[in-house]
């Protein structure tokens, strides 16, 4: 395998994900072309600079339908003789856009890609390209399928994370997520979202509730009780897989869960070749990469056994990582991975994370990465891993390494 | 040609084909007289003196549903792939049924259609209603005491001629559910409120000529064939659908505790239907119910809950050549929960009843409870004012004993002492007429010990009803060492006159039902001991379709009575006794004071109101959770073994007699895993030589209770078959 390199980063702030959110009026489109013009541009790009866009997008329907990423690809300002691939890992997508494109490199396909991913939640809603997961009796009998809240739930309760622990989480995540926007922690990659004119239209994350306190959470009822416990009664399905819980302690809510959000990243990646043809300075090496499938009812505990398998390929220990990114989906997935590999709360998430700023599905794995550089390099500090938990039972991760 | 169907024209050109099965109380159609069907159909859409067809009965009923044997007969029509016949034995009665009800129609513009509609004059089930399902209108008489409704659901089937894709493009995917995953049958009035049916009328024969002779053609075509039809509710991939859909895989699946493949095949026949056109909807349906029908569990269920059931019923096991015993006066003793609920259910068959206590007050509360009961029924609308008065006018409660002296049967139901039992029978023996039959309600004393009180131990017997009373549907009887055919035939006639399933076993310790459901409980007793979380052990049993796990089980029957029966049996059995540790999880909640739902505290804690609330913290305390907690499977297999090896058992030293008995018993005495068929069935799906090798691994891991009897073990080497060896054909 040759050594890939990330030569940049870049992200839009992230909109509420709602009607009244900044960047409803955008569409998922205009989001995927602001990022690829803006990494092209300040990379200097032209013609075919890369071998490919790979795009991470998990509600591939709607203006977010077929193949999104060679329909952004022909409308930025990259050559339409760059294909575009859009993929589905459902959260992970943005991460595993980056992991593939890395692959594809390393292993001689092409010096260069782009990639990234974009979503707009406000405009295309979860769950709306249906899906047989849920619904089809041949899969959720046997599979004991529940929703992702109630995975959450399970892992809770299951590792003993009462109410107060994921609320405490969360005022932690939003403390954080503040001070790294007052101190300008996300500058060197935040593209702001304009329209055709120019004219602004966001350039902060626009979700974070910094006043946030127990208080404020303590007000708020789990999400995911009255589906769980009454209609139609999700924790017995639950408790088919896991057997000796005597019930589900339902502790999520929207304080303590990712923001459903607008917003789109990219990465540019290349071997060594690349950056000396576009004299581009490497700022990461890509260490190795991880993918995995794991229980699909409890269904988020897949960065453990991502970890696990990116670190014994890399032949890395836990130890050796200076900073982590954890996808907050949800509390108790972040404050598992504390638990399993019992690491310093400082070095995990130290900017914040989802829950602060929000989870635009397909964008989030990029966004991560990007910000666990961007850390590495303010911090003065060598390895990073970004991991993030899988609908259906997955889980993905990326180990890098400063250059 | 078979005659089940039979055709006649009136000079109006309307047919009325008439289903009147020979020698048959009830329409159950085969597949011969499918075909007749199918003859008759041809005729009325070729016959130009032929307008229109009503399809009735000549019966006070329309049809009960399937003759069940056809079932079988189709897995044998195609040689070596039984799969095969059944499939296309269903696809031939879609054929017959879409005949019906496309009735000579262009098959585009769905044009020059003969009406054909059905009328029920009563009872319409299964099969029974699928056919007029497939008809353009059903009209029923008002008929109160009909039932319509499609309960395929209840022996382990779902309703495969059309009825589950119809019903649920009639009513959408929600409103249909109730019938198909519930099996609820309703009166006339009320499935045409629901929508099954289209007419209620008090001549209904009259309204269907009526409306055969004025229907026109776009009358008769269904929803299902009209351009731009839409399921009600939405299939599974629009707004709504899609929620209703994600709920009911997860309430289905919940609900059945994935223990019912019949309740999944469904749902995956209503779901695959509704993402295609109707034609191609029945063919999934069909493929779903062949494979129901492939699954042994469901071969076992008809067999268990269909067949064998019903043959209990009608008098398999009675003996030959005893003139008919109907009780027409009984004696109960004892008019605590036991003695009134025997009185109320032999009320309602009927039976005059004289309800005996020491008191009057005493005696006056247990009829107190029959018109509790009954009152209920008139708010629910199953009772009328009138029954409720004949039923009680049979109920004379009273303190004095020789009002005694006309009964043929005492039912004995006092406290359960050897020494109160002997007494009260001696006494009431002075009293009751000689050639009465003396019958005790006991749970766990031997009969033939409680027969050496009376001067006839041979018309002593046991009659073991299951609390409560009034729901519960198996009667064990109990044949002691001395007991006539007499007392036998007696009790089942009385067993029928109340409309229980009764099983006749023979004497031993526990009888049957509570020679399996003892160790059950102490299995899951036992568990606790060993630090598996109570949890584990009722989620394991309720995954297995047990209606209540073991632990939940004994807080409703009370720590104390098990405590109790524990001492006892301990006494009686000496050194041999196995259940110690079990005794030191009970006799220790004993002595907490924690005795069961009845103290509001036991292995689970309670609110003011008797309803649970969670596990008792105290006991983790006391029975830490252990470090190593076994898999799932090992917590069922134990559950299920310890039960099963005591069908075993009890087959082996002749306590059962009939296998039939075993498994029937089993399902309705206490819930025992219906998908399986019962203990005996569940042997002959796992195999033998399979049941034998995996009872010794649990005897080498868990205790030798586990190990295999000889006749297990006898069989296991040529994995034979209980219902082979033991069958009746």
């Amino acid at each position: 395998m040759k050594d890939v390199y990330i030569y940049d980063s870049i992200r839009t702030p992230r909109g509420k994900g709602r009607k009244d959110g900044a960047l409803h009026e955008v569409s998922a489109l205009s989001l995927s072309i602001t990022a690829i013009d803006a990494i092209a541009d300040r990379n200097g790009l032209e013609g075919h600079a890369v071998e490919d866009v790979i795009w991470g997008n998990v509600t591939q329907v709607g203006e977010q339908g077929a193949c999104l990423a060679r329909t952004a690809v022909l409308a930025s300002q990259l050559d339409e003789s760059i294909p575009g691939l859009s993929i589905n890992r459902f959260c992970a997508s943005g991460l595993e856009s980056v992991n593939l494109a890395a692959n594809q490199i390393g292993g001689g396909s092409g010096d260069s890609y782009i990639a990234g991913g974009v979503e707009s939640m406000s405009r295309t809603p979860m769950m709306s390209d249906g899906g047989a997961v849920g619904v089809d009796p041949s899969f959720t009998f046997d599979n004991y399928f529940v929703p992702q809240g109630i995975g959450a739930d399970i892992i809770a309760t299951e590792y003993g994370f009462n109410r107060d622990s994921v609320d405490e989480y969360a005022v932690e995540s939003q403390k954080r997520a503040k001070l790294a926007w007052d101190e300008n922690y996300f500058s060197n990659s935040i593209v702001p979202v304009r329209d055709i004119n120019g004219l602004l239209i966001l350039d902060k994350d626009e979700y974070m509730r910094p006043a946030t306190d127990m208080q404020t959470l303590g007000a708020l009822k789990p999400a995911f009780k009255e589906q769980g416990e009454l209609m139609p009664g999700f924790d017995k399905v639950a408790i088919m897989k896991y057997p000796h819980l005597e019930k589900i302690n339902h502790v999520h809510h929207a304080g303590n869960s990712s923001g459903i959000v607008d917003g789109s990243a990219a990465i540019l990646l290349g071997n060594k070749e690349f950056g000396e043809k576009w004299g581009l300075k490497a700022r990461a090496r890509i260490k190795g990469t991880a993918k995995i499938g794991t229980d699909p009812t409890i269904m988020l505990t897949g960065p453990i056994n991502a970890t696990e398998k990116v670190l014994t390929d890399t032949k890395l220990d836990i130890k050796d990582i200076d900073l982590f990114e954890v996808n907050e989906a949800f509390a108790s997935v972040a404050l598992l991975f504390l638990q399993a590999f019992d690491v310093d709360s400082a070095k995990v998430n130290p900017n914040g994370g989802a829950i602060a700023m929000g989870h635009p599905l397909g964008a989030t794995g990029t966004m991560i990465l990007g910000t666990l550089l961007d850390e590495l390099e303010r911090t003065d500090k060598e390895l990073g891993l970004a991991t993030l938990c899988v609908a259906s039972g997955m889980g993905a991760a990326t180990v890098i390494e400063r250059v | 040609m078979n005659s089940d169907f039979s055709i006649a024209i009136d000079n109006q050109k309307i047919a009325t084909i008439t289903w009147n099965c020979e020698k048959k109380s009830m329409n159950v159609l085969s597949f011969e007289a499918l075909e007749t069907l199918e003859k008759l159909i041809d005729q009325v859409i070729e016959d130009e003196n032929i307008t229109a067809c009503i399809l009735t009965s000549g019966k006070k009923d329309f049809a009960a549903g399937m003759d069940l044997n056809v079932l079988a007969q189709l897995k044998q029509s195609a040689g070596e792939n039984p799969a095969e016949g059944v499939f296309n034995g269903v696809m031939k009665m879609h054929s017959v049924l879409r005949k019906i009800e496309l009735a000579g129609m262009d098959p585009k513009t769905k044009k020059g259609g003969k009406p054909v509609v059905s009328v029920l004059p009563g009872t319409a089930l299964g099969i029974g209603l699928e056919i007029p399902l497939s008809t353009h209108r059903i009209f029923a008489a008002n008929n109160s005491k009909a039932k319509i409704g499609l309960p395929e659901i209840l022996v382990g089937l779902f309703p495969g001629a059309g009825g589950t894709t119809r019903l649920v493009r009639k009513l959408g995917a929600m409103a249909a559910s109730t019938y198909l995953l519930e099996g609820k049958t309703v009166a006339p009035n009320k499935a045409q409120a629901a929508g099954i049916i289209d007419q209620v009328d008090e001549d209904p024969m009259k309204a269907a000529r009526e409306w055969v002779l004025n229907a026109t053609e776009g009358d008769l075509v269904k929803p299902w064939d009209q351009k731009g039809y839409k399921i009600p509710g939405g299939t599974p991939y629009t707004p709504n659908g899609f929620m209703t859909f994600v709920g009911a895989s997860a309430m289905i699946n919940g609900k059945t505790q994935g223990a019912f493949p019949a309740a999944k095949a469904l749902l995956s026949a209503v779901y695959e239907g509704a993402l295609v056109p109707f034609d191609l909807a029945l063919k999934v349906e069909a493929r779903w119910f062949t494979n129901v029908i492939m699954n042994p569990s469901s071969s076992a269920m008809i067999r268990s809950l269909f067949i064998n059931k019903s043959a209990l019923e009608k008098g398999a096991v009675r003996p030959k050549d005893i003139d008919d015993q109907s009780v027409k006066k009984l004696g109960v003793l004892g008019a605590g929960m036991m003695g009134a609920g025997i009185a109320l259910v032999s009320a309602q068959a009927g039976i005059e009843v004289v309800l005996i206590d020491q008191t009057q007050e005493a005696a006056d509360k247990g009829k107190n409870f029959a018109e509790k009961h009954l009152d209920k029924g008139i708010k629910l609308g199953k009772t009328s004012q009138e029954q409720k008065e004949s039923v009680l006018s049979n109920i004379l409660p009273t303190s004095d004993l020789q009002l005694l002296s006309k009964v043929d049967l005492i039912v004995e139901a006092v406290f359960e002492d050897p020494k109160i039992k002997a007494e009260i029978t001696q006494k009431v023996e002075g009293i009751i007429p000689k050639n009465c039959i003396f019958a005790s309600n006991t749970s766990t004393l031997p009969i033939t010990d409680l027969a050496k009180a009376s001067s006839q131990p041979n018309q002593f017997i046991g009659i073991h009803f299951f609390s409560p009373v009034e729901k519960m549907r198996l009667v064990e009887i109990i044949r002691g060492k001395e007991t006539n055919n007499t007392a036998v035939a007696k009790a089942l006639d009385f067993v029928r006159q109340i409309r229980k399933t009764p099983i006749v076993v023979n004497d031993a310790r526990f009888f049957y039902a509570n020679r399996c459901i003892i160790p059950y409980i102490n299995e899951g007793i036992r568990m606790v001991a060993e630090g598996i979380p109570p949890a584990m052990i009722n989620n394991a049993a309720q995954m297995l379709g047990f209606p209540v796990g073991p632990i939940q089980l004994v807080d409703e029957t009370s720590i104390d009575l098990g405590a109790k029966i524990a001492r006892a049996t301990k006494a009686a059995m000496g050194k041999d006794y196995p259940d110690d540790t079990v005794d030191e999880v009970i006799f220790w909640m004993e002595e907490n004071g924690r005795l069961g739902r009845k103290s509001k505290a036991g292995f689970f804690d309670y609110d003011d109101k008797g309803k649970r609330t969670g596990y008792w913290q105290g006991l983790k305390d006391k029975y830490p959770y252990s470090k190593k907690q076994p898999s799932l499977q090992d917590v069922q297999h134990r559950l299920m073994f310890v039960q099963v090896l005591e069908a075993v058992r009890a087959l082996e030293e002749g306590v059962l007699m009939d296998i039939r008995e075993g498994d029937v018993g089993a399902i309705l005495g206490w819930g025992f895993a219906p998908w399986s068929g019962g203990p005996l069935s569940w042997l002959d799906i796992l195999g033998t030589a399979y049941a034998a090798e995996r009872c010794k691994e649990l005897s080498s891991d868990y205790g030798t209770r586990f190990e295999p009897p000889a006749l297990l073990l006898e069989m296991s080497k040529t994995g034979e078959e209980f219902y082979t060896r033991f069958g009746h054909s």
